[in-house]
């Protein structure tokens, strides 16, 4: 190897690195200057009207809360039971490698095949049809395997210590999981539902068959049994479909802005983590 | 408890046991009319035409090419940049770098179309004389972004991983830095890196939106500067209007979609499984 090959080598590390880390600033950047301009409180607060030509996204946010509530309380409930199965209870090892396949699995599976399944069995077979509710329930299983890895990792970095102290104290099983493993576990699955919250801001693709393409603005429970865009499915709709980028690149610069929170909120609690840990 | 416990366990494993059951027995059908070779490796799709055709060999293809492409040009940016962060980066670098890389992962697939659809799309007709810009390079090229972040996290953490023992030992033989890395540290952490590229192009392979938004969505042989369309994008573009045995044979290639991923998975269990031995 010679000098010559050496020293290029280590420009093209370089320049790599800045060309992965600029393509990011390029796309903030370029999408942050198109969009915040259209960003106003009629934009924000209001439905969308062809009749008075008015452009606004308060039915997609809506939407998007009432998704993302559903979503996470449900998932939470199941991939927490499963990952303290998993790490507290169970005791053949076939089962445990049988579901960690599984979630494996579906951690690889593309969103556009949740949306098809989803359609078929939650809105059609299940009888929910094109509605928020349908879209949640595919968007729970997309996110199952999520919650339940960074669980079940933080339950297995709880000190065996701790279990043992409180079995001495008389504490029965489940008592020792609810009130001594599971509040010492308690950062990891807030970041898993930090990553999770992310998945589903960004989730477009399973939406667009399950929950549909509709804005208007609607109470929680109303909300849930009818159909209604996210702002993903909202921003590729006025994009792709309608050709309206005024209204598309405010909803990206929103989409972007809840990213950046959404990925300084996980690194700050990836960072009191791993103190907790060492 | 445990039993309750375990049933939500079970949830996981019932939800794959759904997803197969749906998709084979509603993909079956169609293939079975229209006949496997037929379906496999026809050219022609015309769904909708009087004398319809369902050849989907176009759109596995160009779904083979786009995620072939862009782990070609991905995986050399990614696995530079992942050595670089590794090995080379100071600690404050390495920092800013990865935030950048954990936005870029962050950034919704549509965001992706949309900056595609208003940047490249226009630039690509421009730089190369077409009469539409939104083809099948454009995809690759969007893909080709979209699959850094997981070949540069992953590598990085499989770089990470290698002893630095092994690394010493090749700088005190007298190897240069360069030579080490390349001798030593990348050898050692190939299968961390093999699985980073089959994550990589099962993402790519998997992605529907952003490659809607820039391909054009004509169901062409795969050609560079052709408008094209993908097995997933096949999906989005007809479901909401279909009917009939074109709904079916849209979930056959769903089905088909299914078994690549299903193909991939298996590699990167293998390779998981042999990095951990």
């Amino acid at each position: 190897m010679t000098r010559g090959f050496q020293k290029a080598f280590k420009a093209m590390m370089i320049s790599s690195s800045i060309l992965v880390g600029s393509i990011a600033v390029f796309i903030f950047a370029y999408v942050m200057i198109k969009g915040i301009g259209g960003i106003s409180w009629s934009f924000l607060s209001a439905s969308p009207s062809y009749l008075e030509n008015r452009i606004g996204i308060l039915p997609d946010i809506l939407n998007t809360l009432y998704v993302l509530l559903t979503t996470l309380a449900i998932v939470l409930v199941i991939g927490v039971a499963s990952a303290i199965y998993l790490s507290e209870y169970a005791e053949s090892k076939k089962l445990a490698r049988l579901v960690q396949g599984a979630s494996q699995i579906l951690s690889g599976i593309p969103s556009i095949i949740y949306g098809l399944v989803g359609m078929l069995f939650f809105c059609q077979i299940l009888g929910f049809r094109t509605s928020l509710l349908a879209g949640s329930m595919t968007l729970v299983i997309m996110c199952l395997p999520t919650i339940m890895k960074t669980t079940q990792e933080s339950l297995e970095a709880v000190r065996e210590g701790y279990r043992e102290s409180s079995f001495a104290l008389g504490a029965g099983k489940w008592r020792t999981v609810r009130s001594v493993v599971l509040p010492c576990a308690a950062d990891g699955i807030v970041s898993g539902c930090i990553l999770c919250i992310g998945r589903i801001l960004g989730e477009s693709a399973a939406l667009l068959f399950t929950a549909g393409l509709a804005h208007s603005v609607n109470g929680y429970l109303e909300g849930m049994s009818s159909s209604g865009a996210t702002l993903t499915v909202a921003l590729y709709v006025y994009a792709k479909e309608q050709g309206e980028f005024q209204a598309a690149f405010p909803i990206a610069t929103i989409l972007l802005v809840l990213a950046l929170a959404v990925n300084l909120s996980a690194s700050a609690v990836g960072k009191r983590l791993s103190r907790g840990r060492s | 408890m445990k039993a309750v416990l375990l049933s939500f366990a079970l949830a996981a494993v019932a939800s794959v046991a759904l997803i197969t059951v749906f998709l084979v027995s509603s993909g079956l059908p169609a293939i079975g009319k229209i006949g496997l070779l037929e379906f496999i490796i026809g050219k022609r799709w015309a769904s909708t035409a009087k004398d319809p055709g369902f050849g989907i060999l176009p759109f596995i293809l160009s779904s083979l090419y786009a995620a072939t492409c862009s782990i070609l040009i991905g995986s050399p940016i990614g696995l530079l940049c992942a050595l670089y962060l590794s090995k080379a980066a100071s600690k404050r670098t390495r920092a800013v770098i990865s935030t950048l890389v954990d936005l870029l992962s962050g950034i919704p697939s549509v965001v992706f179309g949309l900056v595609g659809m208003m940047v490249l799309v226009p630039g690509i007709k421009q730089l190369f004389n077409l009469s539409d810009g939104s083809s099948l390079l454009s995809a690759i090229i969007v893909l080709s972004i979209m699959v850094l972040p997981t070949i540069v996290k992953v590598s990085t953490t499989a770089l990470d991983a290698v002893p630095r023992e092994y690394e010493d030992s090749s700088l005190a033989l007298g190897a240069s830095q360069v030579q080490t890395w390349l001798g030593v540290s990348i050898p050692a952490a190939r299968n961390g890196i093999a699985a980073s590229l089959v994550l990589g192009a099962g993402r790519a392979i998997g992605e529907a939106m952003a490659v809607m938004m820039v391909s054009g969505n004509a169901a062409n042989m795969p050609s560079l500067f052709q408008s094209v369309r993908f097995l997933t994008t096949a999906i989005a573009s007809e479901m909401s209007y279909s009917s009939g045995l074109q709904r079916q044979a849209l979930f056959s290639i769903a089905l088909v979609l299914y078994v690549f991923i299903m193909i991939m998975n298996m590699a990167l269990s293998w390779l998981v499984k042999r990095s951990a031995s």
